[in-house]
This record gives C-alpha cells, structure tokens and sequence, in this order.
C-alpha cells in the first residue's frame, strides 16, 4: 500500500462526472452495517480503537483556557482506573485555545487539532481565514479543521472552494488539513459526494462531515458517501485520504457501526487513528462505560467516569 | 485505475462468533404425517432424514407418504371442504389471523429451524423469511370477507381441494405463499414440502393445530418427488399449485392436459440485472450482491446475469470483487454470516458442474478468497467475466451464488441480450433517468422488474413469469384468482 501523499495536480475537477448516489440504496446498506452483530473480544478491540480514534473536542463561545485545561488533562487521563487504556488522538479547540492544549499536553503523544477559516460559518474574506490558519498553526496546532464555503459550493462557485482549500492546506505548511463540509447544509447525497472530490481534489488529507453546529451532523449515510469517495479516489490516485465524522455520535454502539463500516469500505488500512477520527466530546465516556461492563459485567453510574 | 492499488479485507478487525442460540429449539426424533388434524405415521411406515446441510448432521426424520397417504389426505380435505367454504367468510379470516399471529410469536423458533435445515443465514431467516411468512397470512386474512370486491359482479367460488408442492429455497415463505390465498378463498389443502427442507413445515402444521383449524382444512405431508406425483395425479384434486424448476414444471404441465384441474406454476429464471453507466454506481454494486448471493443464489427470480454497460463495466467489476471479499460466508446460524450453506450435496454437485463448464468455455472465473468450513456444502460467491450469450453460464439457470457478467454498449443491446432467454421471471433496472426505467420495463419480458433496487417482495404485489418461467400470479390481488371460481 502507498502510504506516501502523492502530490496532485491542483485542477478543479469534473464535478459532472462523479457518480449518482441513490439515497435509498445507501440506508439500506447502512441497515446491514448497524445489523452486524459486534461481540465479546472483537467488542473489546473495538471500543479501544474507538477511543484512540477521539478528538477529544470543545468548541463553545464560553471555552476558557480552564476549561481546555481540564479537556487535555482528560485526554491524557482517561480513566486510569483502568489500566491499559491507549488515549485519543487529539484535542480539538478554537485557534484562540491552541496554546493552552499545546501547555496543557506537554510533549504527549496526542496532537492538538485547531478548528479554523472563521469556523463554523466561513463567512468571511480569504484573507482573514488565512490569518486564523496561520495562527492556529503558529500557536502549535497539528491539524487543521478547516470549513468549506458551502455557500459558494451551493451558488455553484467551485473555483472558489477548490482555491480557498488549495489556499488553506498552503498556510497549514506540516499541518494535517481536515475540511469540514457540513453536510447538514449541502442538502443530498450526490451533494456530499460531489463536495468530497472536490475536497480530495483540492488537497485535503481527512474529509470531516460536520462542525456540530448544525443539524444533521454526522450520520452513517453521509460517511458512507465519503468513504466510498475516498475509495475512488485512492483507487485513482494512490493517495490515502482520512475519515472524520463529527457531532452526534455519542453512543459507543453506534461508535462500533461506524468502524463496521469503515472496515466494509475501505478496509484495515484505514483501522488506525491515522486515517480515522471521530469528532465527539462525550462519547469517550460511552465507550469507558462499556468497555467497564464488558470487564466486569455490570454497568456502572456514569459519576464514576469524569465528564472532562 | 491504478492497478497494484488493492484493498485489504482479510486482516486487522475481526468479528467474533455470534452464533443464535438454538437453545429454546425442541425438535422432536420424527415427524410423523399431518393428515386430518392429527399426526399420523406413513401407512407404508418409511421414514427419511433430514440433514443440516451446513455440518451434514441429522436433524430428524420424516414420514415418506405414499400413493396410499396422498389418497388419505385428499379424502381428509374433500371431507372438510364442505362446512370450510360454506363457513362466514369473516371466521375463515379470523382462523388465518392466527396462524399469522402465532408464526409472529414464534418467530425466532421458526427462524432458527429454517436456518437449520436448509442453511440460509439466520440474518435472512429472520429478517426476509419469516416476517414475510406471516405478512402473506396478515394480507390474505384481510381478503377473506372481501373476495367480491376484487372481482365486481362476478359471483366468487373456491374451487375445492388444492394440492401444493413446494421448493426448497424458501419453504417457510413458499407454504404461506401457498396456504393463506387458499384457505381465504375457502379452498382446502394438501401441501408437500420439499424432501430436504420440510421441518419448517411440519412445524407450520403444528401451528394449524395450534389455531384450531377444522380437521383435514390444511393437510401436510412429506415425501419426494414420488409424492408429489401421486398429488397432481390424484383425481381428487381440483387445483395444482407448483414453484420449482421448470424441468419439473413441464412433467406436471403433461400429466395435467386433458384434465379440468387449475394450475399455477412459478418456475426457473436467469434475470438480466442490468446497470446503466448513469446508475449510483455503489448501490448497483450492492443491488448485483443482493440479486445473486442472497439465499446462496437459490432464488428463482436471482439476478443471474449481469448486464453493464461498457464504459463502467470495470469500475463495476472492481467494486464488485472488494465487496465480495467483505462477505462473510459460513455459519448459517451466525448473525454476522451473510452466505450459508448450498441447500443440499446434489445442488452443490450441480453448481460446481457449472463452475467447470464456466471455464471450459473460457469464462474467467474469480471467487472471493474467504475460507469455508470443512463439514457441510459450501460454494464461496463467484463471478464469470468474459462469457457470452452462447456459453451454457449465460443461459441454463444455476441456482447457486454464481453471477454471469456481460457488458452492452446501447440500451437496445441490453434489451436484446435481457431478452434472450427462454425464461423471464424476473429483472433489474440500474439509472439515475426515470425515463429510462419506464422504457426500459415495457421492453423487458418479464413478470417482475426491480428499478434501482432487487428482490424485494412484497404480499400485496403480484409475482409470476413470462415464458418458460411459469403460469399464473401469486400475491397480491391477482393471487386470489389462482383459487377461486368466477362465475357470472
């Protein structure tokens, strides 16, 4: 397998060439994926991978540095109560906050994604998301989240997302750039399908569904979509790019659909953190709750596992 | 397409067993004849076994009827004919209600079992067979008070004593298919259910007894193809219904002429399952899976032949082989299994006959590269690119996981090739232009046509063939008419 990013042409592409999505072909395969009956030890992998594939994430106008702290100091300490735990893989915070994680993490082996281009809206001048990229770079940020301009993308403006992305994955120099689609906005499936290409196309080393401030967020359809992009898309390039569904996934039983999912589309190359995240603030403690029940055999209160 | 870009299925992750339990399973060592609301032995006293064809292990044995037993059971239902069709129309309903109902109630016995003796996966089992099973007897019991309303101004009759001979590949599904028109047009029944998948209905007839019907309305017994003869040939039978192979379908065709008996017959197929280069691409991938590997391809309308358009006819290909490399073949039992076992070892020689010829007629043949358990009839899921209309693959009907792959340039190419087959059953219709489907059906020959999806059934939708593939409708409004008398 080609791990290595393959420099791409930066060309908008046909976006009339990229196949149909027939939506209710797509919920019928999601069914198949939630009806697979995930048990015992391959339960267990599971809900461990789950939780190395979290970022860990608040993204909230009353974050202060105190918060963020607390948020990195339970990325680090998950539940030592529990030993033998792998912890997430990164911290997701607003470029302002960047700093703060990046203290708070020390030299941890846990990243520090940034949210950025004047999140969640990308209402505003290239110019302006540029800075808040450099910023969040600049302050420390390993990984940049980035939101498409779906208003554009709507207009049928795609020149103008394909260069902005084009424009964004520059500023982030050795940064991993995320782009956020927000799928809740682009209104059908053939949307999603078309917007993730283009995204590939542009640059992006993860395709991210949602910021959370809309509704819907992540859904398995919509991940369906992506990923089944992503195949072709490395089927015709060579190049590997990552997965990041975020806002509502909250329930670890759904957590495990997600990566039956995943290992039906795309296979084991993609079963790492690497290459797949999920964007949630309380589903870590979901995933604790069970992997507690599966050890011991009770479920316990959820005041036994630390919010943040 | 980049080529040594590949995939990985068969590493990392995996899923544990997560076997059905078969603990609340009680199957007695024998069944014995159902036969006037009583089960009674074989007057010869012969007996056969029936295997799990997924660990060859036997299960139970059943009663052999013979010429004499067949005679009994149509007396038993000519007996009970009379009060049965001159019952209130209402309480024959109400009688098939029940059935219904406990089916519902038992449905995970009855799952179980089906899996057990035939070897579908239990995901089928209790998803598709069993909810649809009781779903015919739901829609059926609607129409017993309401039978003049689907024929207006005609004066409606049962016809008399129905005997029914049913396949192995759904035969839970196939008996309701049978049993619920019959008994709400008020005809009575003898059913035979096939020789290696007939413990589902022995337990049907349990359930009869259970709902109190009157003795000798629904009589099941079980045999081979000696008793199913001695059915269409008895003289007391007034009505014929069959679903097998159409090879089958001819000899009961024969011994039928010259008679005054009704028949319907759903026989073979070979649906052209055909994909458009502007379909939604995934799904028609997943629509290809669903048409010829659901039920180990034993499904008469299985989309057999694959019809795809050149220009996307590779792309087709290569999604299709990562996602058979994703299916899970093994357990029938096990939830997570998605292809069981082949029903029989005579089936499973006949399709592995038909693996050979594939090659021999320079067919490239891939089969996904899952391990199969060593005990029991497996065949992994298997495609042939490179065959043509001519080639043995193309036309006779394998009734196994096997899919022949031919591409078309223009849609009149698809028709034609759709088109040329002594069968026509079934079909499927992949495009993302609604124009396309409308043309597309009024050319196809075919009972049933699935745009944009396969297999789905239905108990308020018809079902039959064109040509070789049958007579008569099943399902649906139209399903009653197989068992009723229209007088003016």
């Amino acid at each position: 397998m080609n791990l290595s990013a393959v420099p791409v042409a930066a060309n908008l592409p046909d976006l009339s060439r990229v196949p149909a999505v027939d939506e209710v072909g797509v919920n019928e395969r999601v069914a198949r994926f939630q009806s697979r009956s995930i048990k015992t030890a391959s339960k267990v992998e599971a809900l461990k991978l789950i939780l190395s594939m979290i970022d860990l994430t608040t993204l909230e106008g009353q974050d202060t540095p105190g918060k963020v702290r607390q948020l990195s100091q339970k990325a680090i300490h998950l539940h030592d109560a529990m030993p033998g735990l792998p912890h997430v893989a990164a911290v997701c915070v607003y470029p302002t906050m960047v700093g703060v994680a990046k203290e708070a993490l020390g030299n941890r082996d846990i990243n520090v994604a940034s949210v950025a281009t004047a999140f969640p809206s990308g209402q505003a001048p290239l110019s302006v998301k540029l800075d808040d990229t450099r910023m969040a770079v600049d302050a420390g940020a390993s990984e940049i989240d980035m939101v498409i301009s779906r208003g554009a993308f709507l207009a049928g403006n795609y020149e103008l997302v394909f260069d902005e992305i084009v424009a964004i994955k520059e500023a982030c120099g050795d940064a991993h750039l995320k782009v956020i689609l927000e799928t809740g906005e682009l209104g059908t499936l053939d949307r999603v399908r078309q917007a993730s290409e283009l995204a590939m196309r542009a640059g992006a080393d993860f395709i991210k569904t949602s910021t959370g401030k809309i509704q819907p967020a992540a859904t398995m359809q919509v991940t369906l979509v992506m990923l089944q992009a992503i195949r072709d898309y490395y089927y015709a390039t060579g190049r590997m790019v990552g997965m990041k569904p975020a806002g509502g996934i909250s329930k670890a039983k759904l957590a495990v659909h997600y990566l039956v999912m995943l290992r039906e589309t795309l296979g084991s190359a993609w079963m790492t953190p690497e290459w797949f995240r999920f964007g949630a603030s309380s589903l870590a403690n979901d995933v604790l709750m069970q992997l507690r029940k599966q050890a011991t055999g009770v479920y316990q209160s959820a005041d036994y596992f630390s919010k943040d | 397409m980049a080529p040594d870009n590949k995939l990985a299925f068969d590493d990392g992750w995996q899923y544990s067993p997560a076997p059905e339990s078969t603990d609340h399973i009680k199957l007695k060592k024998k069944y014995e004849l159902y036969i006037g609301g009583e089960f009674v032995a074989p007057v010869e006293g012969k007996y056969f076994d029936t295997i799990n064809p997924a660990n060859e292990e036997k299960l139970s044995k059943v009663g052999l009827a013979s010429t004499a037993d067949v005679d009994k059971a149509v007396k038993a239902a000519r007996k009970a004919f009379g009060a049965w069709s001159r019952l209130k129309a209402a309480e024959r309903g109400k009688y098939i209600y029940r059935i219904a109902r406990i089916l519902q109630e038992r449905s995970r016995e009855f799952a179980a079992i089906e899996s057990l003796d035939g070897g579908k996966p239990i995901r089928e089992s209790r998803d598709i067979d069993v909810p649809l099973a009781a779903a015919h007897f739901f829609y059926y019991a609607g129409w017993a008070d309401k039978l003049e309303y689907a024929f207006p101004g005609r004066n409606v009759k049962p016809l008399g004593v129905a005997g029914q001979v049913i396949p192995w590949n759904f035969p839970l599904l196939m008996a309701s298919w049978k049993i619920a028109p019959a008994l709400a047009c008020g005809n009575t029944i003898i059913l035979k259910p096939a020789e290696t998948t007939p413990l589902t209905a022995m337990k049907l007839a349990e359930v009869v007894a259970d709902a109190g019907l009157p003795p000798g309305v629904v009589n099941i017994i079980t045999g081979a193809g000696d008793t199913g003869a001695a059915i269409v040939n008895h003289p007391g039978v007034d009505k014929i219904a069959f679903t097998g192979s159409t090879d089958v379908g001819r000899i009961i065709q024969k011994a039928l002429a010259g008679t005054d008996k009704k028949y319907t017959l759903e026989l073979g197929g070979k649906a052209a399952n055909i994909i458009f280069a502007d379909a939604a691409i995934d799904q028609a991938v997943e629509g290809i899976v669903n048409g010829i590997f659901f039920n180990q391809g034993h499904v008469c309308c299985a989309g057999s032949r694959l019809l795809v358009q050149e220009s996307v006819a590779e792309a087709v290909i290569q999604k299709l082989k990562d996602r058979m490399e994703t299916l899970i073949v093994g357990d029938p039992l096990d939830k997570n299994t998605d292809i069981g076992a082949i029903n029989s070892a005579a089936q499973l020689k006949s399709i592995e006959s038909y693996l050979a010829i594939g090659q021999e007629e320079g067919g490239e043949m891939f089969q996904s590269s899952c391990s199969v358990p060593d005990q029991g009839y497996w065949c992994r899921p298997t495609i042939f690119t490179g065959v043509s209309q001519s080639n043995r693959v193309v036309q006779e009907e394998i009734f196994g996981p096997v899919l022949a792959i031919q591409t078309f340039r223009t849609f009149d190419e698809a028709v034609s090739k759709a088109n040329n087959t002594p069968y026509g059953l079934s079909g499927g219709i992949w495009t993302d232009k609604g124009a396309k489907i409308f043309k597309m059906t009024q050319s196809i020959r075919a009972g049933v046509i699935w745009a944009n999806t396969f297999n789905k059934f239905d108990p308020t939708s018809p079902f039959g063939g064109y040509k070789e593939s049958g007579v008569g409708r099943e399902g649906g409004m139209h399903g009653l008419d197989a068992y009723l008398k229209l007088e003016a």
